[in-house]
């Protein structure tokens, strides 16, 4: 049976499990999986999806519901979390919410799980108000929408600052066979209230591992969000993350995803400004190698006046690995003297290698500054000379060239252990050894 | 030490070198002077080893070694230093870092172990108090943002980092004002010693009232046409180069 069918089939008996006291969760659901059936998975005649194919992670026979809870020791995991600050944790394994690996508050902040907020009567505004408003309607949403059972459920009240900041971690078992996860996180940010979050899928099995997740952010006036995304998994597992942010007047929220693991990623990540003076970054970091594909795909939708959005991405790419950067920036004819930057700048290390990018501006406004630059090449000769005649071989010389042209774009991360772990991360996958004062 | 025999070299088909013959002993200053686009850059590009220029003709040898095949990494660890005109930006590699990869390529090329960081640190605190570069420039990256008398410091604390046995700067002066020049050449006079020598490359005469040159060559189209000691210099100065191009002729 395709996967489609399948995911269709079992539908009805997912649906049954659920007790909870949301009803307009059964309408939602029961719509969404008739969207899904009527859409289907995105194919390669959409444009959005001309150049990322997802035939070959669609294949597998996954399992769908993985009823053994497994059991993982803090030990085998550590290594995955950023243990060396104190933080809020919300693990998930094979989808299921592992208990005795978090740390959850309700103390000023709700930091929680999704099947609760779902099934208690006190976050039924919240659900009402904030659940599936933004996440466009597509397959892969819809899918996601149909199957929504656990994930974060993060709320920041009004003038709150999150006292620290908050990992969303979901490992892969299967139970020794191949899986799909679908976590759903809705984040909602309060009026004058600020949080910091870091997402990780990883799996922990060699066998096929695909993760289909749509997280929604809601950030409202003057809140600031800062999200972490590490996509370092291993090569048997693929990831497709759906993020949709909608900002209110005067918020600040950063999206920063840094690509390295993976046999393919594709990340949707859209901004809606609602509100003026608001300011959405976004900034990625790929490196990637083998046949590892890697596809950002962006939006950001300029509403109002007065509001900025930047972008940077930047990758390197080794052997037969694709790269594919879509960005569009969409600025409504009201959205006056909006500034919008965006660059994608590209190594490509082999002849085999390649990089699709495509900048995407539509503009109905008259006085806005939108800039946009895109370049692709190799590395530059006469550096590379000035390190050979230091004595540093060519092969280590192109990798410290490598690690300066990526590194830049961390500047902007505001947890300096993230910082430290990912400039770690890029040394190694580089092969440069930096050593102390980093 | 080097020895240079007929040597032609060309980018594109374009011969730039059109036979130079150079030779300098262990403990002699040269000078090369020469208008713009006499070749003289591309003479100490050819010597590092820029792989962009193609070597046509001739012989480079250091210490007795022909090095015209060797990379320029291998001719870095035989002790061949080239200082540049234009140094290249590396943001997000800090100098001490850079230095001790640098340092530690040396060591491993000649079988050494890495240089422990406690002994890096005090070398780069010595070498740098001596050419009065402050703490905090060390932990900034590469030459970003640095003025062009700060990058001409910087590969001067390269340098003096990495003892070369020929230290080659090409128009180190040029952009300096005259206190980093008395600096510049304070490092580079204290590097000199009888065992390693000097080649610089200087369109002015400026920079040799404070490193005093041995032999000062005249080099116009690819060819040095004149030698002489340090008088040459000023006489150049004074008269420029259309006399030594007539003299040529004749």
């Amino acid at each position: 049976m395709e996967l489609k069918e399948k995911l269709v089939s079992s539908f009805l008996a997912f649906e049954e499990e659920y007790t909870g006291a949301n009803d307009d969760l059964h309408k939602i659901r029961n719509q969404a999986i008739k969207d899904f059936e009527t859409i289907g998975f995105p194919s390669r005649k959409e444009e959005d999806y001309k150049y990322t194919s997802l035939k070959s992670v669609l294949k597998e026979d996954y399992s769908l519901f993985p009823k053994k809870e497994n059991a993982i020791e803090y030990k085998d995991i550590k290594k995955y979390l950023i243990h060396e600050i104190d933080t809020y944790d919300l693990v998930f394994i094979d989808g299921i919410y592992s208990s005795h690996l978090s740390s959850t508050t309700h103390d000023k902040i709700d930091v929680c799980l999704m099947s609760s907020a779902l099934n208690k009567d006190l976050y039924k505004p919240l659900i009402d108000n904030y659940f599936n408003k933004i996440a466009p309607k597509n397959g892969l949403n819809s899918l996601n929408t149909a199957f929504t059972k656990e994930g974060a459920f993060i709320h920041i009240h009004k003038n709150t600052m999150a006292d620290k900041p908050i990992q969303i971690i979901n490992f892969s078992t299967g139970n020794e066979s191949s899986i799909l996860v679908q976590p759903r996180n809705l984040i909602v940010v309060d009026e004058n209230s600020h949080c910091q979050i870091i997402e990780r899928h990883q799996s922990l099995t060699e066998q096929p591992v695909l993760t289909n997740s749509v997280t929604e952010i809601f950030a409202d006036k003057r809140a600031i969000v800062d999200y972490y995304k590490i996509q370092n998994d291993k090569l048997s597992a693929s990831l497709i993350d759906n993020t949709y942010i909608e900002q209110k007047s005067e918020s600040f929220c950063s999206v920063h995803t840094f690509s390295f693991g993976g046999k393919l990623t594709r990340n949707n990540l859209n901004f809606y400004q609602r509100g003026e003076r608001i300011d959405s970054t976004m900034k990625g970091i790929t490196i990637i190698e083998g046949k590892q594909h890697v596809d950002h795909n962006t939006l950001v939708h300029h509403i109002e006046p007065n509001c900025e959005s930047h972008q940077d991405y930047k990758g390197i790419f080794d052997e037969k690995s694709v790269g594919v950067f879509n960005g569009k920036v969409v600025v409504e004819k009201e959205a006056q003297k909006t500034n919008a930057y965006q660059s994608n700048n590209n190594v490509l290390l082999n002849d085999k290698a390649t990089i699709n990018s495509k900048p995407q501006l539509e503009i109905f406004a008259d006085d806005v500054k939108c800039s946009h630059g895109c370049t692709i090449g190799q590395l530059d000769e006469d550096a590379l000379f000035y390190l050979q005649s230091r004595g540093i071989p060519r092969k280590e010389a192109s990798g410290l060239l490598m690690y300066a042209f990526a590194n830049n774009v961390l500047e902007s991360v505001k947890i300096p252990e993230i910082k430290k772990r990912i400039n770690k991360l890029i040394a190694l996958k580089l092969g440069v050894e930096l050593g102390f004062n980093l | 030490m080097l020895k240079i025999k007929n040597l032609h070299a060309s980018i594109e088909d374009k011969e730039i070198l059109k036979g130079i013959n150079l030779e300098i002993n262990p403990g002699e200053v040269h000078a090369i002077m020469g208008p713009n686009g006499s070749g003289k850059s591309t003479l100490s590009s050819v010597i590092a080893g820029k792989e962009e220029f193609e070597q046509t003709q001739g012989e480079i040898l250091f210490e007795n070694t022909e090095i015209s095949e060797m990379d320029p990494e291998e001719r870095a660890h035989k002790g061949i230093f080239l200082s540049f005109q234009y140094p290249v930006e590396i943001p997000g590699v800090s100098v001490t870092n850079f230095m001790r990869t640098a340092i530690n390529a040396h060591r491993k090329a000649n079988g050494l172990e890495d240089m422990p960081a406690n002994e890096m640190l005090k070398k780069i605190r010595e070498k740098s108090a001596a050419l009065e570069i402050d703490r905090k420039f060390l932990s900034r990256s590469l030459n970003a943002g640095f003025s062009g008398g700060e990058k001409k410091r910087n590969e001067i604390f390269q340098m003096a980092m990495l003892e070369p046995k020929l230290a080659i700067l090409d128009e180190t002066d040029s952009g300096l004002d005259i206190d980093a020049l008395k600096i510049v050449a304070d490092g580079v006079n204290k590097l000199r010693s009888k065992d390693n020598a000097v080649l610089l490359i200087t369109h002015y005469q400026r920079l040799l009232n404070y490193i005093v040159p041995d032999v000062v060559h005249v080099m116009i189209d690819g060819k040095i046409v004149k030698s002489g000691g340090k008088e040459l210099a000023l006489e150049l100065e004074e008269r420029g180069y259309e006399w030594v191009k007539a003299e040529k002729a004749v």
